[in-house]
């Protein structure tokens, strides 16, 4: 089996590469670190490390060059080699690597004592040694010499310093050979069987070497170089050279080698005896040479075959391996194919962003990785500046916004903010990042000074919880009213909409979920039309959110069922004559007139539905929203004629009372006055909750119905669409591509269905069950719903049962009167429709049957015919407890 | 018994069963709902700022509590338990303008631990108890760049972290632990200046003590938040012949296991863990209970992946006294001998057999 073999990369190396010497020298350690990048591509299994240049600050250049390396994880996931002759600049390097490194190198040239001072130090620094064949005499140049010193070395090193064999690494000194000097012709012959005895003697020690050395006569003729190189290793990791410091892509294969330039390689390198009679070895391999020199081999660089993707493919295999090498050019090459620069960052750059987000999410990419496509992301960008700029025709640039980050204290995690603050600066914002660990009062300061827009706090351990917290409250305390953003991987919508926000009274706080949602949160947030509307939307939300929570915080003391009953609302029956509808049974109202339809519309829910918060008419007037409001109004009101003109939508609805007396908590649908024959049972709940005070009752629906065997009363029923055609003509609009009449049209015809059952109530009021015939037409009081009697729908608060809405359309024939149908889950479907009951008694009103308890659910199913387990089910979100 | 005696009675200890750790102490800690007088107490009546929260101090202001919080986890089973030093160093304490503080807390935190474990060793001398000293990450990092635009850029160097442990492990070691605990490590290279902060106490005439090495898998990726893998984190530290080396904090015992178990694969001492109690909720509490912890840990024990068992965030003396119970009796991990190899680590690790 061949030996292994580790390449040392030896390209990052002042002393070996003329082109890394130039450019550490200039300061340009991008193109450095790509020298490095090229050698890991390559196959270097170790990092070569060396800058030891005369008019180099070594140690400022290794710290510099190690800790930018650490920052690049396709690089810094092999192992460095810490090269100096000057330990000052080999302990500068142990101090930047968290890896496990080799020291390169020390040795016995100054003494046993400082020798060992220095393994002590490799030993406790956690790092492997090269030991120079090296001692006070001088470098070792014969076999001999070489074993002898190593030999010591290792002794001292296994008995003073407790030095792990394993990590001893020699370097027995490769000399140049073919220099014309005699005394060099054995140096690789003596190397090589140096590396043979040290094997052999010294257990677990490696060998090593630089092997560039060795051809060191032929400088300027690099392909003979390399055939060199090729030769002598082949020799010596057959006696037992584990690693060496090779331009690794570099080598020809020994057996590629033309056999002349082979045999005569060999010869110099293994010292053999002279071939011909009138020159030596070196000199045939000298006069051999020129016809070597040749056109340049191929050198076998990092794998390019990316680069054969197109633009956009690039800009994405760039970012997600963090390249920046070609990133200009690329970015070039796309910007010349778009028409705006600032498409470039909004298409394959943010394209590219989301590849990366992906794959951190999913662990495939890791923090440093991430942190390094942010970086080829800010070139990117600014390189297509200028272009913007331009583009803006001399003006200064303008940031959209300025946003404040922060890690909070206590936390170190920053990597989300990161990735936010590159994507707000891809979008135009203007971020102020004050990094990790960062106190309050400081965010709080530098928010203040530099007048931000925004402030964003990010954290990931869960302390930084409270410390977002300490902000927020920090910044009440101090009058602030800047909006506050939330986000990092601890952080929750739940926890925000807690325990953040009420601290902030005075600014807004919203919760962040990841960096795509950034740049729209912060775009709402300082536009002057969308911000009104986002903040009462995320206000609305946060509602929510905490009475979700509040639900979960374990079970509020309730009444017994029976209890409640005992406590139910109870008119006085005997003062009060139920009115009998004009019709028993149910009429059918299709097609409904749509003008009626328009006039009846609630406007304000509306403007809502677009994230335009404020009241109709008024909001048309708004300051913030009142030209947005205004516009979309206008274009409403075109739609709605289209509609009624072109009858793009049909409204049909049907009407039904029945005979009707409570039983309990049910209400029971009787077929005719004679009460003889049972149509249904419309089930109703029953509030829980305690209710102590003077008046307060515990209701259920059924109370607003006379009980049996009291007086004759009636129930009513509803079921309303102004949805057909709203499917496919909303579709229609989008595969036009206009979204905007899509969406506008779809909440149109939600408005109409509203309309129709606000507009179909008031006739069963005013004609049909006609209890209040005289009531006049007026819009505003019909929104304030300042009328008699009610029309709750199952599946909201005062009847929270979906499935009730089946008795509903059973009893309405409302399908094939209207043609609404149910999905599984007891929607509507068209989604333009509203179905409910009739209440006519004159204390009827709405309430919240809120939660209930088990003793409730057990009665339902029992009246429903359900298992315990499916009245749980459907009322999952109103239970008092948790079900078994 | 002498400090010597005690080291080798933990090591005779490992070799009969699973070791116990201690749990939390910061949950435990703010169970106390203590104000800020209470750590002021008299000494820091007229420091600057506000200092609760920090609870290091508190080995200085309210001793009793945290004698008491050992005795809660030494009654609850632990073999070994923590001091109260977590965050007990210079840089640690600088946000609270305490670096004066530092040997102090470290000082009497051992001292405080020491005598709780003293007295329960003299209570059950069949069941020594020990003390490590907790030396707890910094704020800063040698390894991350402190700044976005600049990936070079470092808050701070090699010799102010090492400086800083320095003065931590020396008051630890003269407070009296038995060994020193390096833990939740998010980057090697700090790590790696308080592994040589204690090996270079040698050199002062300080007897050796054992080195545990506790590093923190922060993510599904399975790397440490300096970008390591665990076989790489082990090779990083092995120079320290640690007594024991794992993982503890950030994740709960389910994500942690697959790297508990490269771990055991890999490192030829003790291994160790000490998970959350599972991954906090929305509301950045804990809710695994000792029962589902000690279901889970039972299991590795049983596997032989695991040395040292205890908890980190979330996990209380419930906890600590579920797990001990769960793994009573159980065989410890066979400690592997491994082929003699040269073994590297850049962010991966590097092995030359």
């Amino acid at each position: 089996m061949r030996p292994t073999f580790i390449n040392v990369g030896e390209r990052t190396n002042v002393t070996g590469s003329a082109k890394f010497r130039k450019l550490v020298a200039e300061g340009n350690y991008p193109e450095a670190l790509s020298v490095a990048r090229q050698q890991v591509d390559a196959g270097a299994q170790v990092l070569d490390v060396n800058m030891d240049e005369g008019l180099l600050d070594s140690v400022a250049a290794m710290k510099t060059f190690l800790n930018l390396l650490a920052a690049e994880p396709d690089i810094a996931r092999v192992p460095v080699m810490i090269d100096s002759s000057k330990w000052e600049v080999i302990e500068a390097g142990l101090k930047c690597v968290q890896g496990k490194a080799i020291v390169n190198s020390i040795s016995m040239k100054e003494g046993e004592a400082k020798f060992l001072e220095q393994a002590r130090a490799c030993l406790r620094y956690g790092a492997a040694v090269v030991v120079m064949a090296f001692d006070e005499v001088g470098q070792a140049d014969t076999a001999d010499r070489k074993v002898e010193i190593c030999r010591r070395a290792y002794k001292l090193l296994i008995e003073q310093v407790g030095f792990p064999p394993e990590d001893i690494i020699f370097d027995p000194n490769i000399f140049a050979v073919a220099t014309g000097i005699e005394e060099h012709d054995n140096y690789a012959v003596d190397f090589i069987e140096a590396t043979r005895r040290i094997k052999a003697e010294l257990p677990h020690a490696r060998i090593s070497g630089g092997v560039s050395n060795v051809s060191f006569s032929f400088r300027g003729n690099e392909p003979v170089r390399r055939a060199i190189h090729s030769v002598f290793l082949y020799h010596a990791i057959a006696a037992g050279m584990d690693m060496g410091i090779v331009n690794a892509g570099d080598l020809p294969v020994y057996d590629d080698i033309p056999a002349e330039l082979r045999e005569a390689v060999e010869d110099v390198i293994l010292n053999r005896p002279q071939r011909l009679a009138e020159m030596t070895n070196t000199e045939r391999l000298v006069e051999l040479a020129p016809k070597y020199k040749g056109g340049k081999s191929e050198a076998k660089g990092p794998d390019l075959a990316w680069r054969q993707q197109p633009v956009e493919g690039r800009l994405s295999h760039a970012l997600v391996h963090g390249i920046t090498e070609f990133i200009e050019a690329d970015t070039e090459e796309a910007r010349l194919g778009a028409a705006r620069p600032l498409h470039v960052i909004e298409g394959p750059l943010m394209a590219g962003m989301n590849v990366v987000g992906d794959l951190f999410g999913a662990g495939k990419m890791f923090l440093p990785q991430v942190v390094k496509s942010a970086r080829v992301m800010k070139q990117a960008v600014a390189y297509l500046m200028p272009f913007m700029e331009a583009e803006k025709e001399g003006k200064p640039r303008e940031h959209a916004g300025r946003i404040l980050m922060a890690t909070v204290k206590g936390d170190v995690h920053d990597i989300g903010k990161n990735i936010v603050g590159v994507v707000l600066q891809c979008n135009n914002y203007e971020v102020i990042d004050l990094g990790v660990m960062v106190p309050a009062d400081r965010i709080l300061d530098e928010a203040e000074k530099h007048k931000v827009d925004i402030v964003g706090l990010s954290g990931l351990i869960t302390p930084s919880l409270d410390e977002m917290v300490f902000v927020a409250s920090e910044m009440e305390r101090r009058g602030m009213t800047m909006p506050l953003l939330i986000g990092g991987a601890t952080t929750s919508k739940t926890h925000t909409a807690v325990k953040i926000s009420p601290k902030y009274p005075a600014g807004s706080t919203t919760y962040v979920l990841d960096a795509s949602r950034a740049v729209g949160v912060v775009s709402n947030l300082l536009s002057p039309t969308e911000k009104a509307g986002f903040l009462a939307a995320t206000a609305a939300d946060y509602v929510k959110v905490r009475e979700t929570f509040a639900r979960g915080q374990g079970a509020r003391a309730r009444a017994t069922l029976q209890e409640a009953r005992d406590n139910a609302f109870t008119p006085d029956w005997t003062a009060y004559d139920p009115p009998k509808p004009s019709f028993l049974g149910t009429k059918t109202f299709a097609p409904f007139d749509l003008p009626e339809l328009v006039r009846h519309i609630d406007w304000t829910p509306f403007f809502a539905s677009w994230e335009l918060v404020g009241r109709f008419p008024a909001i048309l007037e708004d300051d913030v929203v009142g030209k947005a409001a205004t516009d979309l109004y206008a274009d409403a009101r075109r739609m709605l004629d289209r509609i009624v003109q072109e009858g793009l939508l049909e409204a049909r609805g049907v009407v039904g009372f029945w005979p009707a007396n409570t039983d309990g908590d049910d209400v029971v649908v009787y077929a005719d006055e004679g009460r003889e024959t049972e149509l249904a049972r419309l089930h109703t709940l029953r509030q829980q909750m305690l209710k102590t005070g003077e008046g307060q009752s515990n209701v259920a629906l059924a109370d607003f119905v006379a009980p049996l065997g009291t007086k004759p009363d009636y129930v009513g029923g509803f079921a309303v669409t102004a949805g057909h055609g709203e499917l496919a003509q909303a579709q229609a609009f989008r595969d036009a591509g206009d979204d905007y009449s899509a969406i506008l049209f779809t909440a149109l015809a939600d408005r109409l269905a509203e309309a129709f059952a606000e507009a179909l109530h008031r006739r069963v009021r005013t004609e049909l069950w006609g209890y209040a015939p005289e009531e006049p037409f007026d819009i505003d009081r019909l929104i304030s719903e300042q009328y008699r009697g009610i029309r709750p729908a199952p599946g909201y608060p005062a009847q929270p049962d979906h499935t009730e809405k089946a008795t509903l359309f059973r009893l309405l024939s409302a399908t094939e009167a209207t043609g609404i149908e149910l999905t599984e889950s007891f929607a509507m479907t068209p989604p333009a429709a509203v179905s409910g009951l009739y209440f006519a008694h004159p204390e009827a009103h709405y309430f919240g049957v809120g939660r209930i308890e088990r003793d409730q659910i057990e009665d339902y199913a029992r009246r429903k015919g359900w298992d315990v387990r499916t009245a749980e089910r459907w009322l999952a979100p109103i239970l008092n407890y948790e079900p078994a | 018994m002498t400090r010597q005696e005690r080291i080798a009675a933990l090591k005779a200890a490992a070799r009969e069963r699973v070791l116990i750790l201690d749990g939390a102490w910061g949950v435990m800690i703010q169970k106390q709902g203590l104000a800020e007088a209470d750590y002021r107490g008299d000494r820091f009546q007229d420091a600057p700022g506000q200092l609760k929260g920090d609870n290091d101090l508190l080995c200085l202001t309210r001793p009793d509590i945290i004698a008491d919080l050992h005795d809660q986890y030494f009654a609850a089973g632990a073999d070994i338990s923590e001091t109260n030093t977590f965050s007990a160093t210079s840089i640690g304490q600088a946000e609270y303008g305490l670096e004066k503080a530092v040997r102090d807390i470290n000082f009497e935190g051992a001292k405080i631990a020491r005598a709780a474990a003293d007295r329960w060793t003299a209570k059950q001398p069949d069941k020594p108890r020990f003390v490590a000293g907790s030396i707890g990450p910094l704020p800063v990092m040698l390894s991350m760049s402190s700044d976005v635009n600049d990936p070079g850029a470092r808050k701070v160097t090699f010799d102010q972290v090492y400086a800083a442990y320095r003065e931590q492990v020396q008051a630890l070691h003269e407070g009296g632990v038995d060994l020193f605990l390096v833990e939740t490590i998010t980057d090697t290279l700090n790590c790696k200046a308080a592994i040589k902060a204690i090996l270079d106490l040698a050199d002062e005439g300080y007897e050796e003590l054992p080195i545990w090495i506790s590093g923190t898998i922060t993510d599904r990726s399975g790397r440490t938040l300096s970008g390591q893998t665990v076989e790489a984190f082990w090779n990083s530290v092995r120079h320290a012949k640690p007594f024991a080396i794992g993982l503890n904090c950030a994740l709960g015992a389910d994500l942690m296991r697959p790297h508990i178990a490269d771990l055991a694969r890999v490192a030829d001492t003790l291994v160790s863990a000490y998970p959350n109690a599972g991954l906090p909720n929305a509301m950045g509490e804990y809710d695994e209970t000792p029962d589902q912890t000690s279901h889970e840990l039972h299991e590795w024990a049983e596997h032989g992946l695991v040395n040292i068992l205890g908890g980190c965030c979330g996990t209380t003396p419930d906890h600590i006294r579920h797990v001990a119970e769960a793994v009573k009796g159980l065989k410890p991990r066979p400690v592997p001998e491994r082929p003699k190899a040269m073994r590297l680590a850049g962010l991966e690790p590097f092995e030359l057999v």
